[in-house]
């Protein structure tokens, strides 16, 4: 059985796959990689499934013993990452030889960096999902952020052995993935709460990501935005990308640990086609909303998903 | 974006509205309110009706038995129901088509038998350290706060914020009482608090800003039960007072 040794944990690096959805009537929350897209190149680069459990590095990477031969791919954001000081190139496969030590840096840009592993990174599932939980400790590695010493299974490979061949993604796909910092919106359900010109406050002013951000929520700085609700309201569900006006004015944007349900007023919702944007903001990034209608939104993501399933995203 | 429509023959009261929640979510409302699209207020606590709560207890049992296509996941809430999909295999029109004939035939849905489950709870001290100043506000003792308290039966609305924390009303008009002012960094798992006519018990421990009265030696949740979260949706739940040493005796056993 592979291994992978945790020498250093970095700020926040957690098992994270597809999530788990289905689970709301229970309260659970879907979870999953805040970079959906950068997990599934990723793990199509080794050859595993979009949806295998990889690990999501957090603004600073860690550094990672190998003992067997293994394959990978960084994928997201770039962290500096080193093979037994070889610089390691982003998107792309590698072959790692056993005794080989992974080490990863802060970040250049983006918010977080994938580590895909041939074979996947193997817990016990939790809800058909590896994707850790952190506030509720559920999933992943024990339900927490990894620390130095812990140990990861690596899981056995889908099909028969083959020799390692590199794959990368195209410079092109590469570019047309890069991070958006104008995130693209549709209208929230509560959207006609808003005045016209606290809605124009919305669209038009650039915004801040607060320190206080984590997995649950992106907190953001900026100008308040009033609403005729005072910012309280009967709860109701809530997703992913949702933006939330509590009293305070400062918009919430729900993300991939968010809460099922929520009691303030939602001004708008982040398209899924910019998801993987929302994942990879940093603390102290400015942002900027864009008003787009739902034909546009469906327009978008069906754009994204021809990217990724057309023969030129990945080259051998 | 937003359609009032009176479902299928049904009569105006009990109108059903939809509402574009995202590019792949339609949340679907039953409030009492759904008549009168101009209503831009929001809808508030002590508006919900039972009825609204029975129908989404009806369709979210509905779409569990008969799941439709594409469907994802789904968030009940006390008079709405969210609906995620996904957007590239349904469309909200196509979906909402679907939901008519659903809420149709849904009255025809038989409920499960509501169940009673009883959650003791040791009031007060360490374990409730909101209590003396909850009854105070109230000018209660503390006796009679906790017998108002576990003297109701209260309904499970919906689970949410975290896994198997139940949204429980309604709470007797007497203990009706805001959240702290200042939420505290970390509540422990078990706790049973208020927040306006709510009341609920944190499955783990969390930050929160409900008053705590006690807490229950019972794990509200737990993976690697059958049935992982103690309560469900439309579950009645009652509080049962225990001693101290009861609590401890109960904490071991569920350990």
């Amino acid at each position: 059985m592979s291994l992978i040794e945790v020498r250093a944990p970095g700020l926040l690096t957690t098992v994270q796959d597809s999530g788990r959805e289905g689970f709301g009537p229970m309260g659970v929350s879907p979870s999953g990689a805040a970079d959906p897209v950068a997990l599934r190149i990723g793990n199509r680069l080794v050859g595993n499934p979009e949806g295998a459990a990889g690990l999501e590095m957090t603004l600073l990477g860690g550094m990672f013993v190998f003992p067997e031969r293994a394959e990978i791919a960084l994928m997201g954001a770039d962290f500096s990452a080193t093979l037994d000081d070889h610089s390691v190139e982003m998107w792309s496969s590698l072959e790692v030889r056993p005794g080989q030590t992974l080490r990863t840096g802060p970040t250049r840009a983006g918010a977080r960096c994938y580590l895909c592993v041939r074979g996947g990174i193997d817990v016990k599932l939790f809800l058909g999902s590896a994707s850790t939980h952190l506030l509720s400790g559920l999933g992943g590695f024990e339900g927490r952020a990894l620390r130095k010493g812990d140990v990861l299974r690596i899981g056995t490979a889908t099909g028969s052995f083959r020799t390692f061949r590199k794959r990368r993604v195209a410079a092109k796909a590469i570019a047309q993935l890069q991070p958006r910092k104008v995130l693209r919106v549709t209208a929230g359900p509560q959207a006609d709460w808003f005045s016209e010109e606290a809605r124009k406050i919305f669209y038009t002013e650039t915004y801040r990501v607060s320190e206080e951000s984590n997995r649950m929520g992106l907190r953001l700085q900026g100008p308040a935005i009033t609403s005729a609700a005072g910012g309280e309201m009967l709860s109701e569900g809530v997703c992913l990308g949702a933006v939330q006006i509590p009293s305070s004015g400062l918009p919430i944007i729900l993300f991939v640990e968010q809460q099922t349900t929520g009691g303030y007023p939602k001004i708008a919702n982040v398209i899924s086609a910019d998801f993987s944007s929302l994942g990879q903001l940093r603390p102290r990034d400015e942002v900027r909303f864009e008003l787009v209608e739902i034909e546009t939104a469906r327009a978008l993501l069906a754009e994204q998903e021809k990217l990724l399933a057309s023969k030129e995203l990945i080259l051998e | 974006m937003r359609y009032t429509s009176a479902a299928m023959g049904a009569s105006a009261s009990r109108a059903v509205r939809f509402q574009v929640a995202s590019d792949q979510a339609l949340i679907v409302y039953f409030d009492p309110t759904a008549t009168t699209s101009e209503a831009k207020a929001p809808p508030l606590q002590n508006q919900i009706t039972m009825e609204s709560h029975e129908r989404v207890r009806r369709l979210l049992r509905l779409l569990e038995l008969e799941p439709i296509a594409g469907m994802r996941n789904l968030h009940p809430a006390y008079c709405s129901l969210l609906i995620k999909f996904y957007p590239l295999k349904l469309r909200h029109s196509e979906l909402e088509e679907i939901l008519y004939g659903y809420i149709a035939r849904m009255e025809k849905a038989a409920l499960p038998e509501p169940r009673l489950v009883e959650i003791p709870v040791c009031y007060g001290g360490e374990y409730g350290p909101d209590l003396k100043d909850v009854a105070e506000l109230h000018e209660l003792s503390q006796d009679t706060a906790i017998e108002l308290h576990s003297s109701t039966d209260y309904i499970v609305y919906f689970l949410g914020f975290a896994p198997g924390f139940a949204y429980l009303g309604e709470l007797p008009e007497a203990l009706v009482t805001p959240r702290l002012a200042t939420p505290r960094r970390s509540v422990p798992a078990g706790s049973v608090g208020i927040a306006g006519s709510q009341t609920g018990v944190y499955p783990i421990a969390t930050p929160g800003g409900w008053r705590l009265l006690g807490r229950t030696p019972l794990k509200m949740f737990q993976p690697d039960r059958s049935e992982m979260s103690l309560l469900s949706i439309g579950d009645r739940v009652r509080f049962v007072p225990i001693s101290r040493e009861r609590f401890s005796k109960l904490q071991l056993e569920n350990a």
